[in-house]
């Protein structure tokens, strides 16, 4: 085991030396941030195809009202499995994906912290993913009772259940296995030089995140461990016969789940937070503000958990401690969105497809952020509680805010990874079409609300329809639209213009001082940040 | 500094992770299938356990021979420093899991139940604690603190006076100081849970207090269960550090294998702490 950064192998006489393994075992075997950073990308990718098949299949049933396609009880299971594979299975890791490729470029630092850790941070996802797709083959199904995995109906189900709780287990060890190794980087590997406050944001935003993410995946494990003995070992937490309530583990979930939230947005302030000041040519407006404002809001997600369940009977007090912490959020929130704003402002911009998605970022989000205000209403959420009005928020913040952050992302490092332009036209072309058919898809659905359909249903009441045939319509358009998105990625592996060091024009940070593609062990030497 | 030192340490390609990985996909499916009574599911955790075994024995030998070797320099070193101390804060948040979970039946759910509005469903239920709750009819003798209890942490809080001893030991570069430390660390350790071991079985055959004796019951044994189950894992490792001692491993100056482990050992003697207070003695 001896270090294989040397490039002279007889160097390492004392240790047995072998060659980096090819083939399948590179991939195996890798302590390579840049290879766990594509393995990380590939995996999200393909199980954003995964859940994204799920939710087609849900909007082909909800195309119109009665029953077509799929049986009810597994319509519930593609609602579950929807939720768990986009949450734990596309989103997060995809940040991580991009954690392990940019960070340790952009703080001058030879590869993570623990690079062998960093492999079994990655191959623990891939058993719980097979977890997780495969209960929908055991009997009884997938699990079915919502993401959320509220009991009792979580404390009733068959094995799918089991194996999604054990599928948790294992995300959970590979997060917090992540995070560790993100903090230990950013707080121990940085360049000389490069000082906290000279961070760019996006390191900012990840070491937050992983911040949160040890703080709250242990919560999460701590709550399915108790389902799992509620299930099976005779323990009654979530069981009012036995003086538990069902309602403890809503209180447990959430205040895993809250937080949870922004690990999933964080990243993508950090995102659009590099994107915005390159392509307006002008330094990132306020940038300490930035800073704290990404920790108040990793601080409040502590302590607005129950906003998620104002319904299941708390005291006024309760609710209104909570609506107002909610509440607060915005002001941070909104502290971001003022800054990318003056960023651009008087800027000299062009808008390629990273500002394209960084720009329907902002407004999007914002808009997600603010029926995430109306949700926070207490009267106004009892009326929306379980209503579609909550599934077209938080896909607005989800999918217009994560998910085109991370393609706004991709596009942006993607000639910097392969050391290739993309092909811009049709990049421009993925993000039209996603931003029309997102809006398409999601914004009738907060008619749907208003008008009180019920989330989480396969049937709907006639007077629902026309704008269920809308939404259904612009899923489809939006799916299909991300097969252009993996044709784009595959060209741009394959060949194309040569991309430059720095890429893009007003790049200046850490990754753009070196080729493109960079090469495989970067900084070695640790740069010297002035 | 020589140029092997200068650099940070980045390992070369390792099985050990993949391995590690398969071990968790015999263990996911074979715990799933277990507690569904799926006979195939005690073969595939069975299976899985030993992969993991086998991965972490080699894994960490890895580790320490690379640290013998004198692979990692200073910033190494800091490096398992912030390691360690987050993994051992989301062990605290683990905990808080159990401990909210405590407090919630504690003070709400079981004085709801007990409460006017619940008169017409559960009219016999006093509530109180500890409780097992309104629908569960055997009785149970709560555990006290003054018995073995209070013995238990004399014993855990001994431990941690001999492993700081051990400690000192280390740095001073008295190896046979250090040997005896670690070694009492142990022997207090593995006397802590056959003292565990003995209450449960006091508990389960005399007080008739088990796992589904309600709300006390499964708070009592998930607590104190995972706090055994951690204590194992810190006596495992301590003996794994003793071992390396006796081997002549670590340096005055150079030892946070052994660091680490007296962290960790620290850590689960707070958490015997926090039981000891809020799930014996305060009830």
């Amino acid at each position: 085991m001896a270090a294989v950064h040397h490039p002279d192998h007889g160097h390492g006489h004392e240790h047995e030396h072998h060659g980096a393994p090819s083939g399948i075992m590179r991939w195996m075997t890798t302590t390579n941030h840049k290879d766990i950073g594509t393995l990380y990308l590939w995996f999200s990718f393909m199980m954003f195809l995964t859940g994204g098949v799920m939710a087609l299949t849900i909007r082909a049933e909800l195309f119109q009202p009665g029953l077509q396609l799929v049986e009810p009880e597994f319509f519930n299971q593609l609602t579950t499995l929807h939720g768990l594979v986009m949450v734990f299975g596309a989103i997060m890791p995809a940040f991580v994906g991009f954690a392990n490729w940019q960070i340790p470029m952009m703080i001058g630092a030879p590869d993570m912290a623990f690079a062998r850790m960093n492999n079994w941070s990655f191959w623990l996802l891939p058993p719980a993913a097979l977890l997780l797709i495969g209960s929908f083959f055991v009997p009884g199904g997938a699990a079915a009772g919502g993401w959320t995995l509220y009991p009792p109906l979580s404390t009733q189900m068959g094995m799918g259940m089991d194996m999604t709780i054990f599928a948790v287990h294992i995300m959970g060890a590979s997060s917090i296995m992540g995070s560790i190794n993100i903090v230990t980087t950013v707080l121990n590997m940085r360049a000389p030089g490069m000082t906290m406050m000279k961070m760019p944001l996006f390191v900012w935003t990840w070491l937050i995140t992983a911040y949160l993410l040890i703080a709250v995946m242990p919560v999460l494990a701590g709550a399915v461990t108790m389902l799992l003995t509620d299930r099976h070992f005779g323990t009654n937490f979530f069981n009012a016969a036995g003086g538990g309530d069902p309602v403890m583990f809503q209180h447990i979930f959430w205040f895993f789940g809250h937080p949870e939230v922004y690990i999933m947005i964080l990243p993508a302030f950090g995102i659009v937070s590099q994107i915005i000041p390159v392509f307006a040519r002008k330094p990132l407006f306020g940038y300490s503000s930035m800073v704290y404002a990404t920790s108040s809001i990793a601080i409040l997600s502590f302590v607005v958990w129950a906003h998620h369940m104002f319904t299941v009977g708390m005291p006024v007090s309760a609710q209104l401690f909570f609506m107002y912490a909610t509440m607060l959020i915005a002001v941070p929130t909104g502290v971001k969105v003022f800054n990318w704003t003056a960023t651009m402002w008087q800027g000299s911009m062009t808008f390629e497809a990273p500002m394209l998605f960084a720009i329907g970022f902002i407004f999007l989000f914002t808009l997600g952020g603010f029926s995430g205000i109306v949700l926070a209403i207490v009267p106004v959420d009892i009326q929306l509680q379980e209503t579609y009005y909550v599934i077209a928020h938080f896909h607005y913040v989800l999918v217009s805010g994560s998910l085109f952050a991370l393609f706004g992302g991709t596009y942006y490092w993607l000639p910097k990874w392969t050391g290739h332009m993309y092909d811009e036209t049709l990049a421009k072309t993925h993000f039209w079409l996603s931003m029309i058919f997102f809006n398409v898809t999601f914004f009738v659905q907060h008619f749907l609300g208003l008008a009180g359909m019920p989330r989480r249903t396969p049937d709907y009441a006639l007077q629902f329809a026309d704008f269920n045939q809308i939404s259904s319509i612009g899923a489809f358009g939006f799916g299909l639209s991300q097969l252009l998105f993996l044709y784009v990625i595959l060209k741009c592996i394959r060949g194309g213009e040569k991309a430059t060091n720095q890429v893009w024009e007003g790049a200046d940070t850490l990754e753009f001082t070196l080729p493109s593609p960079p090469p495989y062990h970067s900084f070695e030497t640790p740069p010297i940040v002035k | 500094m020589n140029q092997e030192t200068a650099r940070y340490y980045v390992p070369a390609p390792s099985t050990w992770p993949i391995t590690g990985s398969i071990a968790l996909l015999f263990m996911g499916f074979g715990a799933a299938f277990s507690v569904n009574k799926i006979p195939a599911g005690y073969w595939l955790l069975t299976i899985g356990f030993s992969i993991l075994f086998y991965m972490i024995f080699g894994w960490f030998r890895t580790v320490a021979r690379e640290s013998e070797a004198g692979k990692f320099n200073d910033q190494v070193d800091k490096s398992f420093r912030w390691g360690m101390s987050w993994f051992i804060f989301s062990e605290v948040m683990f905990f808080a899991a159990f401990f909210g979970a405590l407090y919630y039946m504690r003070v709400l759910s079981v004085p709801w139940l007990s409460d006017l509005e619940h008169k017409i469903l559960w009219p016999d239920f006093a509530g109180g604690w500890p409780a097992s709750g309104p629908g569960i009819t055997q009785k149970f003798t709560p555990m006290g603190p003054w018995g073995l209890p209070a013995f238990n942490t004399f014993l855990l809080l001994t431990s941690g006076v001999t492993v700081t001893w051990a400690h000192w030991a280390l740095k001073l570069n008295k190896r046979g100081q250090l040997k005896w430390g670690l070694f009492l660390t142990i022997l207090l350790g593995f006397l802590f849970i056959g003292c565990q071991a003995y209450e449960y079985m006091h508990a389960y055959s005399e007080l008739d207090l088990k796992l589904t004796s309600g709300a006390y019951g499964a708070t009592f044994y998930m607590l104190t269960g995972f706090h055994g189950f951690h204590v194992t894992l810190g006596a495992i490792m301590l003996t794994v550090i003793y071992c390396r001692v006796l081997s002549g491993h670590f340096k005055p100056e150079h030892h946070f294998g052994f660091e680490g482990v007296s962290w960790y050992w620290h850590f689960v003697d707070v958490v015997w702490l926090g039981l000891f207070i809020f799930v014996y003695w305060l009830v």
